[in-house]
């Protein structure tokens, strides 16, 4: 098993006719994902390398049944695609854009919550399920199947963890990608909340960057509600007050969004945490050897 | 994008937010022919961002030209806590009644504006905060919905401000609220929202920011500029369309996505280095932007060493090598470079540096690796008092290194 994208998964890809969206979406196919289509105003009755492409996600929806939207248009656009694509009735939307207005982002999540989609990103690098699906941009080549769950604000930084806990020897149930802005769709709770019910998960590595207070809020729900062990990271111990560090949401306002508040409201509850990447696997791979 | 006061009032006056009548003045003539076209008293306010203007003695009271010409003369040019100040804003005397605080914020916990108001305004939030918390009352508003009568209403119910102004400041949230939606604002703050002796509820400060993902639909706000914030190297990235901090070490940092630049801060900072700069080069870099980069970080003069941490994923570390070698064929660098690439292309890229063999470029395998190789690099000058010995539980108090003054 693995948590929301694997074999049934059957991806429209908003934005299919673009440079970035032509290039990932066939990726995404290579990997054995099912793209299954399109969608791009205008060019309706196009293909994109044997895709087809609709004119509106609900079109794409009654002709191909996609179930998983990924969002890959600017970010003027992204806020209605994601809308659109709700309203066609797709469960899961998994949002790449990065740069989509915060008041945007606070309509869409206020929108959403009351209905049963649910939204990854934005300003993600989406979700791999190793040897099952990738929709997104993570590069699968250096993952393989295995039994962490992986949640992150940030793309690169996954990847290096990843990778050094596939040198350790051990794969992922899945990655997640929730993005780096200030109203991600999905927050640690809700991801940490699938990796604690699938059964292919034993531990789960959970890595976050300052700004907001996400971090702190899954201390509190790991304490009270997650089983399996959790290894944390947190980025940004060096980043100056007042500074957006690259993502929109990582900002330290005034002493709100600490890293080092995140990360002590992490080790009062019991978590883990490391202090670099390399240290984070290897916490990882002890508690992991410990086990067998 | 943090707005002055100034700028933010103008806003304000733009969806019907009182404030007191001002002019905008550079120097110090026009700010004496702007009070002279107010009518004294008027109060000259020097226009940079940051707390504690008043106490630094860049607010002062004119009653006449005279006072004008000194104040106005004593302010422009006068230095802030580091911040120059380069502009003033003039604006006629208000005769206060009462202060309060008034605010709509971003609350990224809720996911939804928090308006907020207290009776106890006109000084620090935060203080008044520790002495009194329960005078700050706040409410969330759903952004489906918008603010009504009643939220200002109850607001000013629960703050317990005086009973004849109830309706006014109420409206006045609302308002608040409009600016702070219609803008894209992520925090407006008005401290103090006065009640003047005519009992008129007036903004008599501005604290406005607007998001940047926003500011394509506000090409008003997205002209307006801040010299005194302006930092030389953060204004050639921006033109340039890098993502870059400047910060005040001299470990030159560049690494692909924030997350992992954030990272190799942390892990330079470690490591006993202080980092001059955060630049995140993204994904998918070409060479050229690479070169750009490189010449953004060394056109800081304090930067000793420059690290750069790739982790290739659709960024391809080959063309990050190739970057380097024709920044080196074009600038010829004269500080050391510490180079890890690992992911996509990764092998090619050190083939490539190899047969390149650019003078006093070190190629590591590992993140922390490269870290304490630049730091050893960067020499004594880059080293936090505790230098290397420094015991990795206090990563949290590096901060402190990072605010030290310029030298």
């Amino acid at each position: 098993m693995a948590i929301l994208v694997d074999g049934s998964s059957r991806l429209v890809v908003s934005g299919i006719t673009g440079r970035e969206g032509t290039f990932h979406s066939l990726r995404n196919r290579d990997y054995g994902t099912q793209v299954v289509a399109g969608v791009t105003p205008g060019k309706g009755g196009q293909d994109v390398e044997g895709i087809p492409v609709f004119d509106t996600f609900h079109a794409a929806v009654s002709e191909t049944r996609a179930n998983t939207a990924m969002i890959f248009v600017p970010p003027r656009f992204a806020a209605d695609s994601i809308l659109e694509a709700e309203n066609a009735g797709i469960a899961l939307i998994i949002a790449i854009t990065e740069g989509i207005p915060a008041h945007d982002e606070l309509r869409v999540y206020n929108h959403l919550r009351r209905g049963s989609s649910r939204l990854i990103g934005p300003n993600c690098p989406g979700i791999l399920s190793p040897g099952k699906a990738n929709v997104g941009i993570i590069p699968a080549q250096f993952f393989k199947e295995g039994n962490v769950g992986l949640v992150s604000r940030s793309g690169t930084l996954t990847y290096q963890i990843g990778n050094e806990l596939a040198q350790g020897g051990f794969g992922n149930s899945s990655i997640v990608g929730i993005g780096g802005d200030p109203v991600p769709g999905s927050s640690f709770i809700d991801i940490l909340e699938l990796f604690e019910a699938d059964p292919e998960t034993e531990l789960i590595v959970m890595c976050g960057e300052i700004g907001g207070s996400a971090e702190e809020e899954a201390a509190e729900y790991i304490a009270s509600s997650v089983s399996k062990p959790v290894v944390a990271y947190i980025a940004g111990f060096t980043a100056p007050p007042g500074k957006t560090m690259g993502h929109a949401g990582a900002i330290v306002s005034g002493s709100q969004g600490t890293a080092a508040a995140k990360a002590e409201a992490l080790e009062a509850r019991g978590v883990r945490v490391g202090r670099n990447p390399t240290q984070v696997a290897e916490i990882a791979v002890e508690i992991l050897g410990a086990r067998v | 994008m943090d707005l002055l006061e100034y700028q933010g009032k103008q806003l304000f006056s733009k969806h019907g937010v009182p404030v007191p009548d001002g002019r905008h003045a550079a120097t110090a003539a026009d700010a004496v022919a702007a009070a002279e076209e107010l009518g004294y008293p008027v109060v000259i306010k020097a226009q940079v961002q940051i707390g504690g203007r008043g106490k630094a003695g860049g607010i002062k009271l004119a009653t006449s030209r005279a006072e004008a010409e000194e104040h106005a003369a004593g302010i422009i040019g006068m230095d802030i806590r580091g911040f120059t100040v380069h502009e003033v804003w003039v604006e006629k005397a208000s005769e206060i009644d009462e202060e309060y605080y008034a605010a709509v914020v971003f609350d990224r916990s809720a996911k939804q504006p928090m308006a907020m108001l207290s009776r106890m305004g006109g000084m620090d939030v935060e203080a008044v905060a520790g002495q009194d918390p329960e005078a700050m009352r706040m409410l969330h508003v759903d952004p489906l919905i918008g603010f009504q009568d009643f939220h200002g209403r109850r607001l000013a119910y629960e703050a317990g401000i005086a009973t004849d102004v109830i309706r006014p400041v109420g409206a006045m949230l609302g308002k608040l609220y409009d600016a702070f939606v219609a803008e894209d604002a992520t925090l407006v703050e008005v401290n103090p929202l006065i009640i003047t002796k005519a009992r008129e509820v007036v903004a008599l400060d501005a604290k406005v920011t607007i998001d940047d993902n926003a500011l394509y639909r506000h090409s008003d706000v997205a002209e307006l500029s801040d010299l005194s914030a302006e930092d030389p190297q953060e204004r050639m990235a921006k033109e340039r369309g890098l993502t870059y901090v400047k910060l005040d070490g001299n470990v030159g940092i560049l690494g692909n996505g924030a997350g992992l630049v954030m990272s190799t801060l942390d892990v330079v900072a470690a490591a006993g280095g202080r980092p001059a700069n955060f630049l995140d080069a993204g994904g998918g870099s070409k060479a050229e932007a690479i070169t750009s980069a490189v010449e953004v970080i060394l056109s800081d003069e304090k930067v000793s060493a420059v690290l750069f941490n790739i982790f290739g994923g659709i960024t391809r570390c080959d063309e990050v090598a190739r970057g380097l070698i024709e920044a080196f064929a074009q600038i010829k660098p004269s500080v050391p470079f510490v180079v890890r690439l690992d992911g996509t292309n990764d092998v090619e890229a050190r083939e490539l540096l190899a047969e390149a063999a650019l003078p006093n470029v070190h190629t590591e395998a590992t993140m922390l690796g490269a870290a304490r190789k630049v730091v050893d690099l960067a020499g004594e000058a880059g080293r936090s008092p505790a230098g290397q010995e420094r015991p990795e539980a206090e990563q949290g108090d590096q901060n402190a290194g990072l605010e030290a003054p310029r030298s």
